[in-house]
């Protein structure tokens, strides 16, 4: 997909605040419009695995990843980092059909999910928000650094710096595409296998991908935008999307974890209301049953007991 | 039991099981003179202060904790200094608290081991809540609602402290997978609201039977306290101090000497 140049100028934000569908810990009000819901698209069929993503990502970003060690595969660093919101993750897998080895490289970050895990198991206000547009994006100024995101998300995408104690994520490039840029990693990929564009046009897209996929083969190639999340604005064409756990784990059928709906979900009033029904409660056997008081004949008794030395 | 305590119990006819299970280390009766009526000593100094560092730390535990367990409270975080210091802090008055509380629960586990008496009380629950004492049995040093709070606290800081540590983001996420930190947060929380309802429970029952705050604050009850509420706690040290102290012979010619059958 051809990205233009930055314009010349001061370009004004596409969108804003004011775009708001979803606050953590909060809500917002209904916004007076709605975006036209964005999405990446990473066909891994057309991924060579030179990790010029991972580099744009960085530069971007301006994240410092720390220089690791060999890990005994090309992925480097070894696992998603505060300082690393995308990762190439490989794996040689041997496909029993036809007995050949094949490559499958996955592009790992957020997948900027309708129903966002992460966003519901945040306890701060504003820290985590989601626009219209479909994009899912940290405001560090609000993040406590609790870690709860990183249970809510049933991808494992969230990683909470050591260093300020705030949790990062791949923001979508939602600074770029505000001002009509596409992500930094979809402009440097070379091989077009990540694209940017409508949610609807990248469904389009992967519909072309797919067909061809089929003809050369692949017959259970598919498009990875889970329901279980409610749908992703970051998708995969996957040439075996009838098992998407052999790339690299990649969730068959994700779904905000039960324990987390649990957790986040009504028995919290259940909790606020027994606390609630205990201390009126107290408060009524107070007012009822008066108090619990020493008689005079307790008192006899007690300092007869205890023997006056006088 | 050790043989040294085994001697004492051959000496001292009062030093029985039953004794040794209700009176503790440091109670002791002052008897009153003309004008200041007899107390009875139940917590030392350090014990106080221990139970107040205790009281400190769950108040806070549950107000840094309720601050992020609900966005209504979340405005609660303003009272540690903001998010981010509400995160940090927590956990660590988590430690304190487990710490001074188990130096308590050494103190006190043995005399809130529950006795056949405490069945009976807790069958007669409803005369408890209605403060009618005189219908229920003569309790120890602790009754069966002071115990249930006792070994409820002991159970839920243990939960709260295990399961806190698991989603104790700063040093221990690394170490475990994120589904064993979902089943901590979930009963985390619901071990909190536990913990807390007991605190209500234990609070309220302090300020309802008149005359208990003193315990923990100067250390003694009045000696009608501990008749009307654990007069076999009262007995007991009223026997002991016969056998040991002297100059209080005196009480055989009480009525004390009647109810204790001497
Ligand atoms: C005993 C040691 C304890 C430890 C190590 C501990 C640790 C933690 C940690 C790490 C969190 C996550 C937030 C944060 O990082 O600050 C948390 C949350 C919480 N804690 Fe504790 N805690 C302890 C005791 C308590 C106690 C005694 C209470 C209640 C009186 C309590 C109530 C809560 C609540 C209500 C939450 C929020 C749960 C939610 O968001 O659903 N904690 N605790
Ligand atoms: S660490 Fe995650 S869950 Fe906690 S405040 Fe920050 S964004 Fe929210
Ligand atoms: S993938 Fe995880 S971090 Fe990204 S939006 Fe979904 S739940 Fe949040
Ligand atoms: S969209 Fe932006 S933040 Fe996300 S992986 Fe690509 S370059 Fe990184």
């Amino acid at each position: 997909m051809f990205m233009p140049n930055v314009p010349v100028g001061q370009p004004v934000p596409g969108f804003s605040e004011k775009d708001l569908i979803k606050r953590s810990a909060s809500s917002v009000p209904e916004p007076a419009r709605r975006l036209t819901e964005v999405a990446k698209l990473i066909d891994i069929s057309k991924c060579i695995g030179c990790k010029a993503c991972q580099s744009a990502c960085i530069e971007w970003n301006d994240t410092h990843p720390e220089m690791e060690s060999f890990q005994g595969t090309y992925m480097n660093p070894h696992d998603l980092t505060p300082n690393m919101f995308t990762l190439m993750r490989f794996n040689e897998w041997t496909n029993p059909e036809t007995d050949k080895l094949e490559w499958l490289i996955r592009k790992d970050g957020c997948m900027h999910c309708s129903d966002p895990g992460c966003l519901k198991a945040c306890p701060a206000p504003g820290a985590i928000v989601q626009y219209s547009n479909g994009i899912v994006d940290f405001v560090h100024d609000n993040c406590i650094g609790c870690g709860y995101c990183v249970k809510g998300c049933p991808f494992n995408i969230p990683r909470i710096s050591q260093t300020d104690h705030k949790a990062y994520k791949c923001t979508l490039c939602s600074d770029r595409v505000a001002v009509g840029q596409g992500p930094a990693c979809a402009k440097a990929c070379p091989t077009h296998a990540i694209s940017f564009g409508t949610k609807d046009e990248m469904k389009a897209e992967a519909a072309d991908r797919v067909k061809d996929l089929n003809s050369r083969g692949y017959k259970n190639a598919g498009l990875y935008d889970p329901p279980g999340v409610g749908g992703t604005h970051v998708m995969y064409v996957l040439q075996h999307a009838d098992k998407p756990h052999i790339y690299n784990d990649l969730p068959d059928d994700p779904k905000i974890s039960s324990l987390v709906q649990a957790w986040k979900g009504a028995g919290k009033f259940a909790g606020l209301a027994l606390i609630g029904f205990a201390a009126v409660a107290s408060a009524a056997h107070a007012v009822f049953a008066g108090q619990n008081k020493v008689t005079k004949h307790d008192e006899e008794e007690g300092e007869a007991l205890t023997g006056k030395d006088a | 039991m050790s043989e040294a305590l085994r001697d004492t119990d051959r000496l001292d006819p009062n030093r029985n099981i039953e004794h040794r299970t209700m009176v503790q280390p440091g109670d002791a009766i002052t008897p009153g003179t003309k004008g200041t009526p007899a107390t009875v000593k139940r917590y030392g100094p350090l014990a106080r202060l221990n139970h107040w560092v205790v009281a400190f730390s769950l108040i806070a535990l549950a107000l840094s904790g309720l601050a992020l367990y609900s966005p209504y409270l979340y405005f609660l975080t303003g009272i540690f200094g903001g998010g981010q210091t509400t995160r940090w802090l927590h956990p660590w008055i988590g430690v304190l608290l487990f710490v001074s509380f188990y130096v308590f629960f050494a103190q006190l586990w043995r005399a809130n081991l529950f006795n056949r008496d405490d069945l009976t009380w807790a069958m007669r629950f409803k005369d408890v809540v209605a403060g009618n004492e005189e219908r229920l049995p003569e309790m120890g040093k602790y009754n069966a609602g002071q115990k249930f709070v006792f070994w409820g606290m002991s159970a839920l800081i243990l939960a709260l402290i295990g399961t806190g540590v698991l989603i104790w983001q700063e040093y221990f996420a690394v170490y475990t997978a994120i589904e064993t930190q979902r089943w901590a947060a979930l009963l985390h929380a619901a071990a909190a609201i536990a913990i807390i309802l007991i605190w209500i429970t234990h609070v309220y029952a302090s300020i309802w039977i008149q005359g208990t705050m003193r315990a923990m604050t100067r250390g003694n009850v009045t000696a009608g306290w501990a008749y009307r509420h654990h007069r076999k706690w009262l007995k007991q040290l009223a026997g002991l101090r016969r056998k040991t102290a002297p100059q209080a012979n005196a009480v055989e010619h009480t009525k004390a000497a009647k109810h204790l059958g001497l």
